[in-house]
Formats: C-alpha cells, structure tokens, sequence
C-alpha cells in the first residue's frame, strides 16, 4: 500500500465485515512533535483478546470467519518502518478501536494520500454506514459525517454518482484547505516535513 | 475557491430530475472487491473511475457496491456487473481505463467484456 488512506480504506472495510454500523476515523497532524496519527474505531462485533493480539501477526488468521487478514499486518509494518507503532483495542460485542502513529517527517513515512477518494468511495458504496471523519493539523480542524450529508440529499443516495464526485472534491479542498500551512515556501522551514503532495507518487 | 455544502442542494435537484427521468428503469449493481488484495491491486481507482463514468453519462440508478476479499487475490482488482435477469459476470485485472469500458460496453449497451471476464453466475 502506498498511501494511509489507502491503509485507512482496507481497515474500514474490515470494520463493515465486522457488522459495523458506525465507523469514525481521525487524522491528527501535529508539525510540533513530528506526529502523524490515524485512529479508526468502529461498532462491529470485535474482537475476542486472544483474536485481536494475534491481529497483527500475517502468521496468525482465522481465515473460515475472517475477522482479519494481512491488512492490519501490513498496517502495523508500515508505522513501524517509520518510527510509529499500531495498537487494537477490542471488546467482543462493542466495538474495535486501531490507532495507529507515524513520525511524520520519517523517510519511510507513507504518504497521506488521497483520503478524500477513500472516505468518498467508502460513503459511496456504504450509503448507510454512519462514517464520520475529523482531520486535524495543528489544532485546525476539518469534519464532515456521511449523516450530515445524507441529512441534506433528501433521499437521494451518497451512492449516486453526481453526489460522489461533490463529496470526492469537497472533502479534498477542506482537507488542503486545513494542511494550507500559509503557503510559505522551503527557505529556513526546517521543521517542515515536505508535505504530502509532494511525497506522494 | 473552497467547495461549500450548500452546494451540495443543487446536485441533488440535478440528481433528482435524472433519477424521475429513469423511474421504472430495472437496477443494474456493480460490486468492487475491496479487500486489502483489491486495495492493493488498485480498487479505490477503478470504483473511483466507475462513478465518474456513471456520472457523466448521468447513471445515477446504476448502484457501485464493495465486498470483502473473495479469494481470487491475483485476479484483483475484481468487478461484478449484475444486469436485471441476467447472470453476474466478474471481471479480473481491472483497472480505470477497463473499469471505463465495461460501463459503456456492458452497462450500457449489455455488450459483455468478454475478454476480461474470470467467471459468470446466476
């Protein structure tokens, strides 16, 4: 996987085989301590301890029910090749929770990548899940909730293709529009991690 | 300029009209295999570039689903097209350009890929 968000798609797909009705996924970035975090927690059956331990293990699967594959494996690989750790907390019958960190400037930090087509392909093809997601960079925030937007489509779908390509783009100008560090350009910035933009592809 | 939500109350008038104008039309579904193997392979692009041709050519009855890993990993990214009253055939190795073109061949004019197809079933 070659971006978080892509990372941030497989997961979530595991919480709707999870049974999961709500998911909410947050991005915090935070330049200051040099600090990308994702969490993810959803209102599927969970896991049993025993289960959610051996989830990041790629040797370890229960594959006949699959609660778990290679995607939180991978997951876990790529916060730690870039200084980061992932951790799940699972209660049976509640829910699950993954949070997972980067150090934001590590080399082999992934890219954010294009969360907005992640959270618009999940609301898309998941037209009831209650997906809420908060972006934060700085202490500056972004949120937007597929029930929020349902609220305002009057009964036509999240699904619907016109509807997608809105909340594709809309979600994407907020998302740049928080990232949006005052345009200052390089010079003497060293705390500056390149941004996403320009580490992706 | 930033993209307000206000907005979005004309595109679901716009959709609305389109819809009315397809009413009775039977439901065609397209399903993208969207576990970590479909991901990987390029899912989120394809189903992305599925929309996009469904909303230029105003499909808006036509509904994009995802589903889990099948076990066909090296066949992904996988794409079923279930026509009303006709089999479900799966395509393997999709991607954007593919993905594309089974919408104007398939779901549009019920012209099966047939190159691109890994199975069918009723």
């Amino acid at each position: 996987m070659k971006e978080i968000a892509l990372h941030v798609l497989d997961i979530v797909q595991n919480s709707i085989e999870a049974g999961a009705t709500r998911v909410a996924v947050t991005v915090t970035e935070d330049t200051e301590r040099d600090l990308l975090t994702v969490e993810i927690v959803d209102n599927g059956r969970g896991m049993p301890p025993d289960v959610a331990r051996a989830a990041t293990d790629p040797f370890v699967t229960t594959r006949r029910t699959r609660p778990v594959g290679l995607g939180l494996p991978l997951l876990a690989l790529a916060a730690r090749q870039s200084g980061g750790s992932l951790t799940v907390d699972s209660r049976p019958g509640e829910g699950t929770r993954v949070l997972v960190t980067f150090r934001s400037g590590h080399v082999d930090r992934p890219p954010l990548g294009d969360m907005a087509l992640t959270l618009a392909c999940l609301m898309a093809a998941n037209p009831t899940l209650d997906l809420d997601y908060v972006h934060v960079r700085d202490g500056r925030e972004f949120r937007v909730s597929a029930a929020d937007l349902r609220s305002r489509l009057d009964g036509v779908g999240l699904g619907n293709p016109a509807v997608f390509a809105f909340v594709r783009d809309y979600i994407g100008a907020k998302i740049r529009e928080v990232s949006d560090t005052g345009r200052t350009t390089g010079a003497g910035t060293r705390t500056e991690p390149a941004g996403d933009r320009a580490l992706s592809n | 300029m930033v993209k307000s939500l206000e907005e979005l109350a004309k595109i679901r008038e716009q959709a609305k009209k389109a819809l009315a104008a397809r009413e009775g039309e039977a439901e065609t579904k397209i399903v993208v295999g969207m576990g970590t193997c479909g991901i990987a392979a390029g899912a989120r692009e394809v189903m992305a570039a599925i929309l996009d041709e469904l909303a230029k050519r105003d499909l808006g009855t036509v509904t994009v689903t995802q589903t889990g890993c099948v076990g066909l990993c090296d066949k992904e990214p996988l794409v079923d097209v279930i026509k009303p009253g006709q089999p479900k055939v799966t395509y393997g190795r999709v991607d954007a350009e593919r993905a594309r073109r089974i919408v104007a061949q398939h779901v549009v004019n019920d012209q099966v890929v047939g190159e691109w197809v890994v199975g069918t079933s009723s």
